[in-house]
């Protein structure tokens, strides 16, 4: 350990504003890019599961499926 | 080997091989991000001129290196793109330019708040810092271009060649410190050379570096599956895999 306190610790030897900000822009970034990646994915599963659903529920009617681009579909954008 | 590429190339096979991957390499990034956090924030010893200041280059360097690999890995997916028009290269190229974007901007960011106390300056043109700027300059480039053509093919062509372009600027960011030396020093870490500094100073820094490649890794690998899903939402394995539940 380098430092004689958890005080000490949160100090840096008077750097606190510096290794601090440093830090915590390069941490929330990295989370951020992670909870963005898992919320993209679980959105794109989501438009899937709804288009099949929809898709199945229209065959069993003996329909053809609706047009694709419909709103809240999953789309080419 | 041929086989190999193509079906790696394969985007269903790309798929399933990747979903077998990622819990290692996300477990392989928390580990070492967490280990190296720990043990530089709070065990390295303090550097003797700059006191607890150089605890910032445990997130500086790492991203400085990212941001830079990241440049190569997306002119290089962008030629792989071009000459064997390999769709999975340009759908990995297009998700990693934000990260690489990103940590291009905390290079530049920790770099600034670290030179208030060591330098006394929070920027300089100094070639190390322009030439990063510029890097910076060259992914928004590349993320907007990707966003300016209603045609994804063409999209996906210009953002490879502007990549493939950009790539210069990165031999220039590496040697800028051996031939314009005014402000930033040269380079103090390198896998492959004798550590310049302390072993107890070193090693959380490898660690650290090794954490943000997995990371990188990782979250391109994840994001590149999405972009699979988007892309390839008419095939039918896509659509079979939505019918299991994802």
């Amino acid at each position: 350990m380098a430092f004689s306190s958890l005080n000490d610790f949160f100090a840096m030897g008077g750097h606190a504003p510096y290794v601090w900000s440093a830090w915590a822009m390069t941490l929330t970034l990295l989370l951020g890019s992670v909870l963005h990646a898992r919320h993209e994915r679980r959105q794109l599963i989501r438009q899937l599961q709804r288009r099949s659903r929809r898709e199945r529920h229209h065959a069993a009617q003996g329909r053809a499926p609706r047009s694709r681009s419909r709103a809240g579909d999953i789309d080419d954008t | 080997m041929w086989t190999f590429i193509n079906k790696l190339g394969s985007p269903r096979w790309f798929y399933a091989i990747s979903a077998r991957l990622l819990p290692w390499l996300w477990a392989a990034a928390a580990v070492l991000i967490a280990v190296g956090s720990i043990w530089g924030l709070a065990f390295a010893p303090a550097d003797y001129q700059q006191g607890n200041s150089f605890r910032i280059i445990y997130v500086h360097v790492p991203a400085a290196f990212l941001a830079q690999s990241i440049f190569v890995a997306m002119a290089v997916s962008g030629l792989i793109f071009m000459v064997w028009k390999i769709k999975i290269a340009d759908m990995a190229a297009a998700m990693m330019a934000p990260l690489g974007a990103a940590m291009t901007f905390i290079a530049l960011f920790s770099g600034a708040v670290w030179g208030v106390p060591t330098w006394g300056t929070w920027w300089m043109w100094d070639a190390r810092l322009t030439s990063m700027l510029i890097l910076l300059f060259l992914y928004v480039g590349v993320i907007a271009l990707r966003g300016a053509f209603s045609s994804r093919d063409s999209a996906s062509r210009a953002a490879s060649v502007l990549a493939m372009v950009g790539v210069i600027n990165i031999p220039i960011i590496k040697y800028s410190v051996d031939w314009w030396y005014t402000l930033h020093q040269p380079a103090t870490f390198s896998v492959t050379s004798r550590p310049a500094m302390p072993l107890e100073m070193w090693m959380p820094l490898l660690i650290m570096v090794l954490g943000f490649y997995c990371f990188f890794i990782a979250l391109t690998l994840t994001r590149t599956r999405s972009e699979i899903l988007r892309r390839e939402s008419t095939k039918r394995w896509v659509r079979e895999l939505a019918g299991e539940g994802g």
